[in-house]
């Protein structure tokens, strides 16, 4: 059996004796014995250190780790420096609990503060919290800040938004009542006019992603004016690879602007953990939910940073906090601090640059073998392609050459992602392969 | 210590990526504002970030005994476990054929965190344990609602309930009805009776409760709401104490949240990730979020279904954190699980005892995983608070427990010392706590002045929140 208890039998009866008890059994004198498990636990026994090792090591070899990865719809492969994974590794940082104790937090403290400040300077926007749980409910979470007293509270989504991110915007939306309305797409971006329609005065806000679902750039920053038009808070999912290069969400005139931080550092993990970040405009920053870091002086005057705005929180406010968010994502935040430091300014823009270039050659050269881009606009590192050729078929014979191929939207559509991590020769490769599944 | 962008320089930077080898593509629009990211070789941001750790104090650097939290070690294994590329390298949209270990992992757990539980089912989606409650009242209120009993609208919490039930109900639409606790702490069962009706849908409840103690009249409050048509929901923030030893599901829960990031040692990484798996019984099943893995004949697949309430979260959940857990699951196993729980009882119930004759014992009886101190007779007599004992502590190196929590008790300090420590670590600690009592006692105002030896010593919190700083604005004005 493995275990991590310290003391020896020995010890362990010294102490009962000191605490004034015989046995073990004695401590839970209190628990009836009508609820007490009379047979102990149906499971295995348990397992050495060596033994567990292996039993983990088989349940990751079962899976298939693709040489290639084409696939993006909201988990991003991308280069993660050595630095990353040294200082995220530290066992100071991974241990500690959330820090309630300045004094002995320091560290962790002012490492939040400049995630919250380089999340700024990513977006533009004046402030952001210390991380939600991921991209998705930090869109619901968004929506939330915007409810207002005065109205029904309608939260309007494109429908270009990854399907998932609406999905737990629904699940959200399904415990505080709140309406949703979906605002559909035209040409792979939210359809403008049908904004302008569906934006009632009953809207609290309006939520739309940059790039969108498909990786279509949306008309931002139009979009943003025919919402406060309405008198509805703007709201912007976006990438933050992709908000290198492009207008910042307050450039575009969100109120609030989220999004999944996995991208900075992360590794895909199936799915988790990953990072959501949420930022704001000053006049919005109470509504803002998690937890905030702020900069302030000890009682020596030196400057020390702490938690702060904890009025807003649920263990100060209950059942009337803005949210119940408790355990946040911190040392996801931290390896995107990390992760950004590392890049710096130019190589997130050249990540940026190159994840474009690179989407846009594969792009043409799907093209060139019957994969026809389905929407016309622009787009940033993903993008759909249209053929008589079975999706299915496509994914199979990529997947044959240990190639992780875009993913299928039906029968026909494939949603693709390129990032920096693939080289031209396998894009020409991918291209070549697909070529002969059309000559099949 | 400078900010990262205090230490930055023009020019500075790590060489990361190779030279772009296809033609650039110029984006139609760009942003006006200036990238004004820290520029930093790798050097200087390898020191800056280890003088950062240095000041921070995690489980590794000593005692931390944060009540509530279970702070206890976090076993080497599971980190390894976790950062297998057969793990860390597949996207979650992967073909299920490729994820069948992936998926292995999902459902091992599940087993097992169903038996310590005795629930039917478990999901992984809900990142955290308040995530866990909100998705474990939608669970209740998808469940009243197919039945069309749509008049459930209350959810009863306990006035020693952590903040976050509350919260939760609040953001699952409920209304929260608070009941008084017993002088024991415990539930007052006449106040319980006197709210429960057909406007109930659920009760929350911890047991071991938040003052430590385990309820003995859990069958019959969980009787009692059943008996209203209500559900009743376990915060498994406690579990630590009596896994292995009594089951929630037994005590007649119909819901249950887990900490994995508490009771089954994953790291809280200084704010999380952590994994808030919800469990449920059968009759609940049907309206878990997400997708179930399901086995046959050795093949693993998700399977769906069409009363689910939704998603709560991208993908499945923070799965590399499901993976730790399960390392440690298999570790401990049928009797390394119960030992682990008898030791955090143990430990506490010694540190309590060797305490008492010093501390005022909130309540008497034999405590579970935790106990709470009141410190109000020393603020009386010497103005000292639950505060500043915990700020004392700081300087010997140790992280003081939870302070003012729970709200029942007046100057609250809540002990978790947690199985992984050894006695000798509880004496030296016991030592050091009975010092700060006498110093307190013998001199107050050196005791309010503490910490003297930390990085920092106290903050302006007050300060803080009336002009917030939250972010370096150096050159910006």
């Amino acid at each position: 059996m493995g275990s991590y208890v310290a003391n020896t039998t020995a010890e362990q009866q010294s102490m009962l004796s000191a605490a004034g008890f015989s046995r073990m059994e004695d401590l839970f004198a209190d628990i009836p014995e009508a609820v007490k498990l009379k047979n102990g636990l149906a499971l295995p026994d348990g397992k050495s250190e060596l033994e567990v090792g292996r039993l983990l090591e088989a349940m990751a070899a079962k899976n298939t780790v693709y040489r290639t990865i084409l696939r993006g719809a909201g988990a991003y492969h991308h280069y993660i420096p050595t630095i990353v994974k040294s200082v995220t590794g530290k066992e100071e940082f991974m241990t500690a609990y959330t820090p309630y104790q300045a004094e002995i937090s320091q560290g962790l403290l002012q490492a939040i503060f400049e995630f919250q400040t380089m999340i700024c300077e990513l977006t533009g926007m004046d402030v952001a919290n210390a991380s939600v749980y991921d991209g998705a409910t930090a869109a619901a979470e968004a929506a939330a800040m915007c409810r207002s007293r005065k109205k029904k509270n309608v939260v309007c989504v494109s429908a270009t938004v990854h399907p998932q991110i609406l999905e737990v915007i629904r699940t959200y939306c399904f415990g505080s009542g709140s309406e949703v309305v979906l605002i559909p797409e035209q040409n792979g971006v939210t359809d403008a006019a049908a904004l302008q329609q569906r934006l009632t005065a009953e809207a609290s806000c309006f939520i739309v992603q940059q790039p969108n679902y498909y990786g279509n750039l949306e008309p931002a920053a139009a979009l943003g004016q025919i919402t406060h038009a309405a008198g509805a808070k703007y709201v912007m999912s976006i990438n933050p690879i992709a908000a290198a290069l492009l207008p910042t969400p307050a450039e575009c005139g969100a109120d609030v602007a989220v999004g999944d931080g996995q991208p900075l550092g992360l590794p895909l993990g199936m799915g988790g953990p990953y990072l959501g970040f949420m930022t704001a405009t000053k006049a919005m920053m109470r509504q803002l939910p998690g937890r905030l870091v702020g900069e302030t002086k000890d009682i020596d005057g030196r400057r020390a940073y702490v938690l702060t705005l904890q009025a807003r929180e649920q263990h100060i406010r209950r059942e009337k906090a803005s949210s119940n968010i408790c355990s946040n994502q911190e040392w996801c935040a931290l390896t995107a601090a990390v992760y950004l430091a590392a890049m710096g300014p130019n190589g997130l823009q050249e990540t940026a640059r190159q994840c474009t270039a690179k989407a846009h050659y594969l792009q043409q050269a799907l093209a060139g073998v019957g994969l026809e881009k389905k929407y016309s606009g622009e787009f940033f590192h993903e993008f759909v392609t249209h053929s008589e050729l079975p999706a299915a078929d496509v994914q199979q014979a990529l997947a044959e050459k240990g190639i992780l191929g875009g993913l299928p939207l039906s029968r026909q559509d494939i949603l693709w992602c390129v990032t920096e991590m693939n080289t031209k020769a396998e894009l020409d490769e991918t291209a070549r392969l697909v070529g002969e599944v059309g000559r099949r | 210590m400078k900010l990262l962008f205090e230490e930055s320089v023009r020019g500075h930077h790590c060489d990361v990526l190779p030279v772009c080898d296809v033609p650039l593509y110029a984006l139609p629009e760009k942003r006006a504002l200036p990238l004004r990211l820290p520029e930093l070789s790798e050097n200087e941001i390898s020191r800056h970030y280890t003088a950062l750790a240095q000041q921070t104090h995690g489980v590794n650097d000593g005692f931390y005994p944060l009540g509530s939290c279970t702070m206890k070690y976090n076993p080497k294994i599971n980190e390894e476990a976790a950062a297998q590329r057969g793990f860390t390298a597949l996207h979650p949209l992967q073909p299920e054929a490729s994820l069948q270990g992936a998926l292995q992992v999902l459902h091992l757990a599940g087993r097992y965190l169903c038996e310590i539980t005795g629930m039917a089912a478990m999901t992984f989606q809900p990142a955290a344990g308040a995530h866990g409650e909100f998705t474990g009242l939608l669970l209740i209120k998808a469940y009243h609602r197919a039945r069309q009993d749509g008049k459930r609208t209350k959810i009863i919490v306990p006035d020693a309930a952590h903040g976050t039930n509350p919260a939760s109900a609040a953001m699952a639409g409920f209304t929260v009805v608070n009941i008084p606790s017993g002088a024991d702490g415990c539930v007052d069962i006449a106040a319980l009776q006197a709210v429960v009706g057909e406007d109930t849908a659920g009760l929350m409840l911890t047991n071991p409760n938040t003052v430590g103690l385990f309820d003995k009249n859990i069958l019959t409050i969980t009787r009692i709401v059943h008996e209203a048509g209500g559900l009743c929901y376990y915060d498994g923030a406690n579990l630590n104490a009596v896994m292995g030893i009594v089951r929630p599901g037994d005590m007649g829960f119909d819901v249950v949240h887990l900490n994995l990031h508490k009771s089954f040692s994953t790291p809280h990484g200084g704010g999380g990730p952590g994994s808030g798996p919800v469990g449920c019984k059968a009759a609940l099943t049907p309206f878990l979020p997400g997708r179930q893995v399901v086995e046959t004949d050795g093949r693993y697949a998700w399977k769906g279904s069409a009363q689910s309430l939704g998603r709560v979260k991208m993908f499945y959940g923070n799965f590399l954190v499901v993976v730790k857990a399960l390392a440690y699951l298999l570790t401990l196993g049928r009797e390394g699980i119960p030992e682990a729980a008898a030791n955090a009882v143990l430990n506490a119930n010694y540190m309590k005892q060797q305490l008492a004759d010093v501390y005022p014992m909130a309540f008497s009886a034999t405590c579970m995983h935790e106990f709470v101190m009141s410190l109000a007779p020393l603020k009386k007599d010497t103005g000292v608070t639950a505060l500043d004992i915990a700020k004392a502590m700081l300087d010997y190196g140790m992280h003081p427990p939870t302070m003012y929590f729970p709200l029942i008790v007046h100057e609250a300090l809540m002990v978790e010392p947690t199985e992984t420590e050894s006695k000798a670590e509880l004496d030296r600690a016991i030592a050091v706590y009975r010092e700060i009592y006498a110093k307190a006692l013998a001199d107050p105002a050196a005791l309010r002045a503490m910490p003297l030896h930390t990085p920092v010593r106290r903050p302006d919190e007050v300060g803080a929140a009336r002009q917030p700083v939250l972010r370096y604005a150096g050159g910006r004005l």
